[in-house]
């Protein structure tokens, strides 16, 4: 008898479907949100060694490691957010587990971005990308693709002395995400809001409207442009942290192979 | 005159690197007194509370009086030489690398004849202003220095081994941002700094002088952050061998006292003012304490910067207060540890430093531009404590008449 973990354990095997790292390495480097300075601030990821096979642990080698929960590619539980701190289960110890596998589709943002650093996801593009690629289908999880992962250095924050130019969501485009029931929204920029965010009405509107309706956030991710715009399924299990509103996370696409004839690419 | 010193040769690699040997370090404990009057750059003796005779060498009694209350107080630095010698032959390693090397007796204006170093530029019978130095092994020693100043005075090779002079050197200044470091950057420059490096943390962030600054001519700004582990062993394997002098001007601070305050902002005050301070010294400390006798461009000095609240805490920032005093306790451990390889650990202490985190204090504060020209000065004078500013230099005063007093002020509401 085969059963659909069957086929999907034989699809892997054969190269038919695929498994894709939509993660960014934790890196002490790597860039994370600032916020004015008298703001509590998010902590970088740090890593010191314990031991490296030496008087202090002669045969092995480990790291103490500390960062904040939205350090590196992420995960937004709701009670990140003042609008979600109601939410029931709204923890990232306390959401069902069944939430981090999913489906996914990706709007590809990627010419506009290229081209304006403060591109905005409207309901206009979600309508049009709907109306090549069928209704954005409850329960999924709906990707930004603005190959934003690609930029290095000052050029990913891209902070100008009037705040950081990225681009993200008008808050009508989260709102009609909202209306399709999405499972969660989620970008390669810094956060799930565009740089210049907090300029909309309300201010963070990703963050703000998804968080209080109970959704959940991704960001920093990499990769989307090797993910279909439908079709794909989303793992995205963030750390069983107590009380946790995120969580830095491995995040994988499970896609559909270029071979998909049973030959193993 | 002093012969000009010359800018080193490229090392031949194929000689083997001078090992750093240190003068004789027997001293009494009486003598110590020379060693604090030097680390701060003063000149005092011992004066009899008894019957006011300044002796030297410093006893446990005064040799006039025998009275034991014996007080080190500032005394003038004028004299006369009436004798000197140059030696020629010596079995102790450290003179042996440095022959001749000259040494006299001064009449003091103040009294006592002393035996000390002569400046190249002194001879007998010259009028001197005298000095107390810290030599390699962190004891006070006296020099006596020609009375005008002569040029290139600090070319002479027995003062320039008693000082941290950036001239032909090479120097590590840990932070762009700063707002110390462009000053510090011209006044090192203007002192003959060869080199300078400027780390940079988080370039992601911008926000930095990095154009202005790598554009200078002699300067080059590199990848450092004092709370990463992995960045300080990257720029250490690569300029570890080649700073003679860093200047610690990495520094986090945040007002609010400890009640109010969270911990978050007090664990990066500690992270950079305290640990940053620690992983600097594990990261370059090795390198620079092989090289202390690696000629012109020998290792010499760590400099660190510190608010004299390390000293007795400000309760309007009081979790700052804190890391400051955990600097100020790594940096006397680091003292210990370099003083084996005579490598100097300067501590410049200032007081509120005119920036944005402490906007509400009313002047005098320290500008950038006065703790740049303190650090400077502390390595031509090679000081081991300097203090910056009007605050700094009367806090400082306060403290050591008495700390409990000055906690006491400091807390508030007293009058």
């Amino acid at each position: 008898m085969t059963s659909p973990l069957n086929t999907l354990a034989a699809a892997l095997g054969d190269g038919s479907v695929e498994v894709v790292d939509l993660t960014h390495t934790l890196d002490p480097d790597f860039p994370v949100i600032v916020l004015p300075p008298e703001f509590g601030q998010c902590a970088r990821f740090r890593m010191e060694e314990v031991s490296s096979y030496d008087g202090r642990g002669p045969a092995w080698k480990w790291h103490n490691i500390s960062m904040n929960e939205h350090t590196g590619t992420h995960f937004d539980a709701p009670i990140h957010w003042v609008s979600g701190r109601d939410v029931a289960n709204g923890a990232v110890d306390e959401i069902d587990p069944s939430v981090f596998v999913g489906p996914v589709v990706v709007i590809d943002c990627s010419k506009g971005a290229s081209a304006n650093d403060d591109f905005e996801l409207t309901p206009e593009i979600i309508e049009a990308w709907e109306a090549e690629h069928g209704t954005i289908p409850a329960g999924a999880w709906v990707l930004m693709r603005t190959d934003w992962s690609k930029r290095r250095g000052a050029e990913y924050l891209n902070m100008a002395d009037d705040g950081p130019h990225s681009p993200g969501p008008t808050p009508a485009a989260i709102e009609l995400l909202l209306a399709r029931d999405i499972r969660g929204f989620g970008t390669e920029t810094v956060g799930t809001d565009a740089g210049q965010g907090a300029h909309y009405t309300p201010p963070y509107p990703a963050h703000y409207l998804l968080h209080g309706a109970g959704k959940y956030g991704l960001q920093c991710l990499s990769n989307l442009d090797r993910l279909p715009p439908t079709g794909a399924m989303l793992i995205a299990p963030p750390l069983k942290i107590k009380g946790g509103t995120g969580s830095p996370l491995r995040v994988l696409a499970l896609v559909p192979g270029k071979t998909g004839s049973g030959e193993k690419a | 005159m002093t012969d000009k010193l010359l800018p080193p040769a490229k090392k031949n690699p194929q000689l083997r690197q001078r090992v750093p040997t240190l003068p004789p370090q027997m001293r009494s404990r009486a003598a110590l007194g020379l060693t604090a009057a030097a680390a701060r750059g003063a000149f005092c003796l011992q004066h009899c509370d008894a019957c006011g005779t300044v002796q030297y060498p410093p006893r446990d009694a005064c040799c006039s009086c025998l009275s034991v209350d014996l007080a080190w107080r500032d005394t003038p630095r004028g004299g006369t030489v009436i004798a000197e010698t140059r030696i020629h032959a010596s079995p102790d390693p450290f003179y042996r690398e440095r022959l001749p090397w000259r040494s006299g007796l001064v009449r003091l204006d103040a009294g006592p004849t002393v035996l000390c170093h002569l400046h190249g530029d002194v001879g007998r019978v010259d009028p001197v202003r005298m000095d107390l130095k810290l030599d390699k092994a962190g004891q006070g020693v006296m020099i006596a220095l020609p009375k005008e100043r002569s040029p290139d005075m600090e070319d002479d090779p027995q003062l320039r081994s008693l000082t941290a002079h950036p001239k032909h050197r090479r120097v590590l200044i840990t932070d762009i941002r700063s707002p110390a470091t462009r000053p510090l950057i011209e006044a090192l420059l203007k002192a003959g700094a060869s080199q300078i490096f400027v780390g940079e943390s988080e370039s992601w962030r911008r926000g930095s002088d990095h154009a202005a600054i790598a554009a200078l001519e002699g300067v080059s700004v590199m990848p450092l952050d004092v709370s990463d582990p992995s960045s300080l062993k990257k720029l250490a394997a690569e300029i570890g061998g080649k700073t003679d002098i860093l200047i610690n001007t990495a520094r986090y601070v945040r007002p609010g006292g400890v009640l109010g305050a969270d911990t978050v902002f007090a664990r990066e005050e500690f992270e950079v003012n305290a640990l940053g301070l620690m992983r600097l010294a594990q990261a370059f400390g090795p390198g620079m304490t092989s090289r202390t006798a690696d000629g012109v461009n020998s290792a010499v000095a760590f400099v660190n910067i510190v608010s004299v609240h390390a000293l007795s805490a400000d309760p309007q920032y009081g979790a700052f207060s804190a890391s400051q005093a955990a600097a100020l306790s790594i940096s006397q451990t680091l003292r210990a540890e370099f003083r084996a390889s005579g490598l100097r650990m300067i501590n410049v202490f200032t007081g509120p430093t005119d920036d944005e985190w402490h906007q509400p204090l009313p002047p005098p504060k320290v500008p950038p531009k006065a703790l740049a020209k303190s650090v400077v000065e502390g390595l031509c004078e090679g000081l081991e404590d300097v203090f910056c500013g009007d605050v700094a230099k009367d806090l400082e005063e306060r403290w050591r008449r008495d700390p409990k007093v000055l906690e006491r002020e400091l807390a508030g509401g007293g009058q």
